[in-house]
């Protein structure tokens, strides 16, 4: 079963990507590009990448939303901070977050995620330690980045990877 | 022969509004590479053309274009995934080539690796070394 995932899996995301750049759905690019993305993802195989379980869709279109809304927030508030608004005293710092979530996808989309929205940065990752490093540019509560980072995104990555 | 004169308004207007929207978070994002004042709040300012500022060009992109050639043309999401994937890349390899810097140069800003480690801080393992550079200085002058 996990075998066989790891093979359709990415030959679909592979067949996906062939049809998007094709820009068209024909026989011909449908056919071509499934003997491709199965010879692409036969070859990845060699690679051994780590399996992955990924479950829920639904709750994975749900974040997805989510992460789009406040993106799009985020970089309102760093647009607002750069440009000088407001002018109330602003401090940056680090914080330090343990995490619950050692599925690597799920680390990986998380790292992702908090890259994707401005004011965030993930720096460092301590694997034996399950630690991640994160750098606010605009830190007022680091109980409070701990809160949001675990609650809104690591909750739902972990019902989907793990 | 323009091909745009041939957009209708409706296409026309939000592409521009788009166009104008990335290109300005764009151009926010490097004024804030010059007005932030450390090397980690700086790399926070060019997310900003790397998230929004991308998607506004590619969905004026792709409404142009699907106008144009009355049909939809949708690999502009190829290119905002392959951003979204690969900019982690980048940045977590300059955050953490500053943070290493930083925490050699024994820098009290930065916090330190975890777990929270008792080694010696920088200060006082400088002398050690020096100690030891030396001593192998002197060694090597005798020879």
């Amino acid at each position: 079963m996990s075998r066989w995932r790891t093979i359709v899996v990415p030959a679909a995301g592979l067949l996906a990507i062939w049809l998007l750049l094709q820009g068209s759905l024909s026989p011909g690019s449908v056919i071509l590009g499934a003997i491709l993305a199965t010879g692409a993802a036969w070859v990845l195989m060699a690679l051994d990448p780590p399996a992955s379980s990924f479950r829920r869709p639904r709750a994975a279109l749900g974040l997805a939303a989510r992460v789009a809304v406040e993106v799009v927030r985020s970089n309102w508030a760093v647009a607002g901070i750069i440009l000088g608004r407001g002018r109330r005293p602003r401090t940056s710092g680090f914080v330090r977050i343990s995490l619950d979530m050692r599925a690597p996808y799920g680390l990986a989309a998380l790292a992702c995620i908090i890259t994707a929205t401005p004011g965030t940065v993930w720096v460092e990752y301590d694997s034996s330690e399950n630690s991640m490093l994160l750098h606010v540019l605009d830190l007022i509560d680091g109980e409070e980045w701990v809160r949001i980072i675990k609650e809104r995104y690591e909750a739902p990555l972990m019902e989907i990877f793990e | 022969m323009n091909p745009a004169a041939d957009i209708p308004l409706w296409v026309a207007v939000p592409t521009a509004l788009l166009l104008l929207l990335g290109a300005g978070l764009a151009l926010v994002g490097s004024l804030g590479l010059l007005r932030l004042g450390s090397f980690y709040e700086r790399i926070h300012a060019p997310t900003l053309g790397t998230t929004l500022g991308i998607a506004s060009v590619l969905a004026a992109s792709m409404l142009y274009f699907s106008a144009l050639q009355t049909r939809p043309v949708l690999h502009e999401i190829l290119i905002g995934i392959f951003m979204v994937v690969t900019t982690p890349v980048t940045l977590m390899l300059l955050a953490r080539a500053a943070l290493y810097r930083d925490r050699t140069e024994g820098s009290r800003d930065v916090p330190l690796p975890s777990p929270p480690p008792q080694r010696p801080g920088t200060d006082a393992s400088a002398p050690d070394s020096v100690i030891v550079q030396s001593g192998a200085e002197k060694g090597r002058q005798g020879l």
